[in-house]
């Protein structure tokens, strides 16, 4: 092995510091704008399917859209009813474990209960304009909100691609999800 | 009160609640051109709180004015670039 300490560079002149701060000073500058001008980013995690839990993912989406934020919402397990074509109109409030209902879990157990709430429900989503989940859903694609259906819960759940409203995109998993979560301003788990 | 008020396009999203509002007049300010105001004829209480912030937070569009009365919430919003 040598013993020879290596030859020291020249020391750059007061002219070649400055361009090289030049240099940086551009470089830092492009950075800055390539931050600052990407569209923010947000990404959402619907999981579940029931009639109340399948509107905050759908109105921040399609809200976030009008704010100019890049959005994916990805869905998972019972979230993928929310973008089934024939089970979003159909989308059932729980009875049972829900304390925000007017009725005992022992009453709310009985048979056609669920249906019942869910019917009490739905009144009053008409009755105060609100809109419809399909109507939503037609509305976040619209709005250019990627709506993502998690493929190992398509096939664990038995669904098929054709399943799903128009525009929905499969074929991917939590990886997808992680990797676009990373890189989001904001990230949330409904 | 919208006597000085240049209006362009109007968008009535009467009957209509949260999101609708903002969501609508997003899309229909993305189709005017710099300098072109948008009047929403809204009846969402929400929507004065949501077309404000909506407003202050998005590029290009300035809140002229809103206006309440009569059970509607009617909003002024230009387009500056």
């Amino acid at each position: 092995m040598s013993t020879e300490t290596p030859s020291q560079p020249d020391t750059p002149s007061a002219d070649e510091l400055r361009t090289r701060i030049d240099d940086l000073e551009a470089e830092l500058a492009n950075l800055r704008s390539e931050v600052e001008d990407g569209p923010k980013k947000m990404v959402i995690i619907a999981t579940k399917g029931t009639l109340d839990m399948a509107y905050p993912p759908l109105i921040l989406a399609s809200t976030a859209a009008a704010f100019d934020y890049d959005v994916t919402v990805f869905h998972t397990f019972w979230g993928l009813e929310i973008l089934h074509e024939e089970h979003a109109s159909n989308l059932k409030l729980s009875s049972v474990g829900n304390p925000n209902m007017p009725m005992p879990n022992v009453l709310a157990a009985l048979p056609g209960m669920d249906e019942m709430t869910t019917r009490m429900m739905r009144k009053r989503i008409a009755d105060n304009d609100v809109a419809s989940i399909e109507e939503l859903v037609q509305l976040s694609l619209d709005s250019g909100v990627e709506l993502q259906a998690c493929q190992m819960t398509i096939d664990l759940l038995g669904y098929d691609e054709e399943d799903f409203f128009d525009g929905v995109t499969v074929g991917v998993g939590a990886a997808t999800a992680f990797q676009e979560m990373a890189e989001a301003d904001i990230q949330l788990l409904v | 009160m919208r006597s000085n008020i240049d209006v362009t396009e109007t968008l009535d999203v009467t009957g209509q609640n949260c999101p609708m509002p903002v969501i609508k007049t997003k899309g229909a300010v993305d189709g005017l051109s710099p300098g072109d105001v948008l009047e929403v004829v809204a009846t969402d209480s929400g929507s004065m709180s949501d077309i404000e912030g909506w407003a202050e937070s998005t590029d290009g569009v300035e809140l002229v004015e809103q206006v309440e009365g009569d059970g509607t919430y009617t909003h002024y919003v230009r387009k500056t670039e």
